[in-house]
């Protein structure tokens, strides 16, 4: 799989880098996070960022988007995680539109792809119900009499889920938690008479829900995709989100690990600088070695998207494991060489390692791929 | 068609028809063919398949053709890889003179060097052994106390290397030698060729704990070693040395990523050795999570080698990530000869007693053997040194 991006997705790498500098840096996370903004990202920042055609680069051209490829999303991704650029790029696009995209009807596209296109609509995709991410644990309860179908049940770490305009609800309508038979997936406003929405502060400042459902009723229209099918969608749909996550995971990883190693050359104790000692260079070069095996990793996963591989969930296990245990390294090397500055507020740093442990939830910790490669590879 | 394409159908077809079968099965390594005055062939489809691959010089595709090397451009030679990966062809040639030696030769070394040596290395005539170490000189090389003397028409050579390769079948040896004692450590080195035949030139080998003796230590006992033999300014073999140390490090990753491969699959026989639960799964849940931990950290590896071949093939030279592949692939090897003998548990445990198969074993040896490879050619210390102060541009 070819992991060099192409001139045109370095021209959007630059794009991305240039403009999130200047429009979103962390500073503006910081203070989306002080002022406990009640939306949890910049209304403002993700109308520019939609104008720029951040919001429509893997959606399909016949309803507005570019079809511009994951790779390229990847970039755009990773320079956000390097500014902790909070956004709804990948709850609503990468999560709700791909739903659609893979298993929406005509209608359903039709009605939201273009006004995603446009920023005038949100996504979020409703699946995590207890401590970790299971999909196959899901329990929240779909009811079907006749053409009457009614949810039941909570949901919670809902990325966005506070602020988006729809929610796709991954629910049970057949079977019992640990099938893979009986998921459906369904579309709902967020708005709708039942729904219960609670934003959670996450200690990386972003915009989470805990969402209850009271016997809400919804047609068969409302459906995404064959009922008791869902997962036949879910899985492409997940590991878009697996691999988009890491590449956003990387970014921040980068950034971290640079600002550590600038720290290393201007600190001086013992009347030198730090960074000639040996047990910190030996540490780094470490990290560094490991970023550039998840870069590797993150790169081909993307290719794989890219190139509609038939290993994708292999690679995204792969890549998102990877990438976990990194991003947790060195987030915490990064604490650890900071000293006591990088246990205060006023740096930077701690909003790294926070970050790091929300992303690491998001579409499942190391423990979940990794339990779930072996299981694809049969062992 | 493009003239690539078109060389890559004619290899194919030239492969095809000119690799015996039994040259197409995994190699094991005593059917290795080493070059030297004492070679021998472990079968005569050995000996027909490295004399077809030596007559196109593709022994060493990307050497010059005038030296009887292949002449192939980069792209070439990477399809010819490619075609001999396909069809499962063993490499023709084992030797340190084409892999390390050459190379630095080719760019440092007269032309009269090149015409006497680069041809007989083509050609699998001459073997060569590496005279770098000594037993005070480790990961400090610069250290090294082996002397030359210039004595007007010949250097006068005294002293002893240790981890000289197969010293004692090679032919030839490439030697660091200290030729200015005063001069500051890295700046009074020479690189000199020897022939082991001179008088006072002698070899002892060295039992490893893997039970093999690969390597020797060699002495030198006023040795004459006439004057053309220097190779590179006097006093500036340290160029030289530097040169040479980077495809010996590229060599080194290349290993470890075969290594990191070429055991039976780890999860089959983890399966075999732990057994599995109702599901299929590898019983002990900690060791299955070991293999994937295993699975993914070699894959990366992998994909970070063909993202640096990616990027050479676009004209991206990207130098720092040659410099981690010594580092993390020699590292993984290691990890997982670890596993492979926490999976085996006490059928682990032996290589002489045949109470034990053949591929356990080989699992054994080779993790006794693969210690080396964090210690040679740069031991990881010494890697993470260069990462941090090359690419990390960390001060002291």
């Amino acid at each position: 799989m070819n992991m060099i991006l192409n001139e045109e997705q370095r021209l959007l790498k630059e794009t991305a880098h240039g403009f999130l500098q200047s429009h979103a840096p962390v500073a503006a996370m910081r203070k989306l996070r002080d002022d406990r903004d009640t939306l949890g990202y910049s209304a403002e920042l993700w109308r520019q960022l939609v104008e720029l055609g951040i919001a429509s680069i893997v959606l399909p051209e016949e309803y507005g988007g570019l079809d511009f490829g994951f790779l390229g999303l990847g970039a755009v991704l990773e320079e956000m995680g390097r500014n902790l650029t909070a956004s709804p790029l990948f709850s609503s696009v990468v999560l709700g539109a791909s739903a659609l995209e893979l298993g929406g009807s005509e209608q359903q596209r039709q009605e939201i792809f273009p006004q995603l296109v446009e920023g005038k609509l949100s996504l979020a995709l409703a699946i995590d119900e207890q401590q970790h991410h299971q999909p196959l644990a899901t329990a929240v309860k779909l009811q079907i009499e006749g053409d009457a179908l009614r949810i039941t049940g909570s949901k919670v770490f809902v990325q966005d889920g506070h602020s988006a305009d729809k929610l796709l609800v991954v629910t049970r309508s057949s079977g019992k938690p640990g099938d893979r038979q009986g998921i459906s997936l369904v579309l709902v406003d967020r708005e709708t008479a039942g729904i219960e929405v609670t934003r959670t502060h996450m200690m990386d400042g972003r915009n989470a829900a805990k969402i209850t459902f009271n016997d809400v009723e919804i047609t068969p229209e409302q459906l995404v995709g064959p009922i008791n099918q869902g997962m036949d969608i879910l899985q492409p749909v997940l590991d878009r989100g697996a691999i988009c996550m890491a590449a956003e995971m990387l970014g921040g990883i980068q950034e971290v690990f640079d600002r550590t190693i600038e720290y290393l050359k201007e600190r001086e104790q013992f009347d030198v600088k730090i960074g000639s000692f040996q047990a910190l260079q030996h540490r780094a070069a470490i990290m560094y070695c490991k970023i550039e095996q998840c870069r590797s990793a993150v790169l081909d996963a993307l290719a794989a998207l890219d190139n509609h591989s038939t290993d994708v969930s292999l690679k995204a296990s792969q890549a998102k494991a990877l990438v976990n245990d990194c991003y947790i390294l060195v987030s915490n090397e990064a604490v650890q060489m900071h000293g006591g500055m990088g246990i205060t507020d006023e740096l930077d740093i701690g909003l790294y390692l926070k970050r790091a442990r929300v992303s690491v939830q998001i579409m499942g910790d190391s423990l979940y791929h990794r339990d779930r490669y072996a299981s694809l590879l049969g062992y | 068609m493009s003239t690539l394409e078109q060389f890559r159908q004619q290899t194919r077809a030239w492969l095809e028809a000119n690799c015996p079968d039994s040259q197409r099965q995994p190699i094991v390594k005593e059917e290795q063919i080493w070059g030297g005055r004492r070679r021998t062939f472990p079968s005569a489809d050995a000996k027909l398949w490295f004399e077809r691959m030596r007559d196109r010089g593709w022994t060493a595709p990307e050497w010059p053709s005038e030296y009887g090397g292949g002449g192939l451009n980069p792209e070439q030679a990477q399809i010819l890889q490619e075609e001999m990966q396909a069809l499962g062809c063993r490499p023709p040639l084992y030797e340190i003179g084409l892999w390390m030696f050459g190379p630095a030769l080719l760019k440092f070394g007269t032309e009269a060097q090149k015409a006497e040596h680069i041809p007989k290395i083509v050609r699998g005539e001459i073997r060569w052994s590496q005279g770098y170490s000594e037993p005070a000189a480790g990961s400090d090389l610069a250290g090294l106390k082996t002397r030359a003397e210039d004595k007007g028409d010949h250097f006068l050579v005294n002293g002893t290397k240790i981890w000289t390769t197969q010293a004692d079948k090679a032919d030839w040896i490439f030697c660091l030698v200290r030729t200015d004692p005063n001069a500051p450590k890295q700046e009074g080195i020479s690189f000199l060729l020897i022939d082991m035949e001179t008088r006072g030139v002698s070899t002892s080998p060295i039992q490893l704990i893997s039970g093999e003796s690969e390597f020797c230590q060699t002495f030198f006992d006023d040795v004459v070693v006439p004057k053309e033999n220097l190779v590179g300014e006097f006093n500036q073999g340290w160029t030289v040395a530097k040169e040479l140390l980077k495809h010996e490090r590229k060599l080194m990753s290349i290993m470890g990523a075969m290594a990191e491969r070429e055991e039976e699959d780890l999860r089959h026989l983890a399966k075999r050795y732990i057994g599995v639960d109702e599901q299929g799964k590898i019983r002990d849940p900690i060791l299955r999570d070991r293999v994937t931990r295993h699975l993914m950290q070699s894959g990366a590896d992998a994909l970070t080698n063909k993202r640096l071949y990616q990027l050479l093939e676009q004209g991206q030279a990207e130098p720092n990530l040659p410099l981690i592949m010594k580092y993390v692939s020699t590292t993984e090897v290691q990890r997982k000869d670890e596993l492979l003998l926490a999976i085996l548990g006490n059928r682990g445990l032996s290589w002489h007693d045949d109470e034990f198969s053949d591929g356990e074993k080989r699992t054994v040896q080779n993790w006794a053997y693969n210690k080396a490879h964090t210690i040679a050619g740069g031991t990881s210390e010494i890697q993470l040194n260069i990462i941090a102060k090359r690419v990390l541009q960390l001060p002291g």
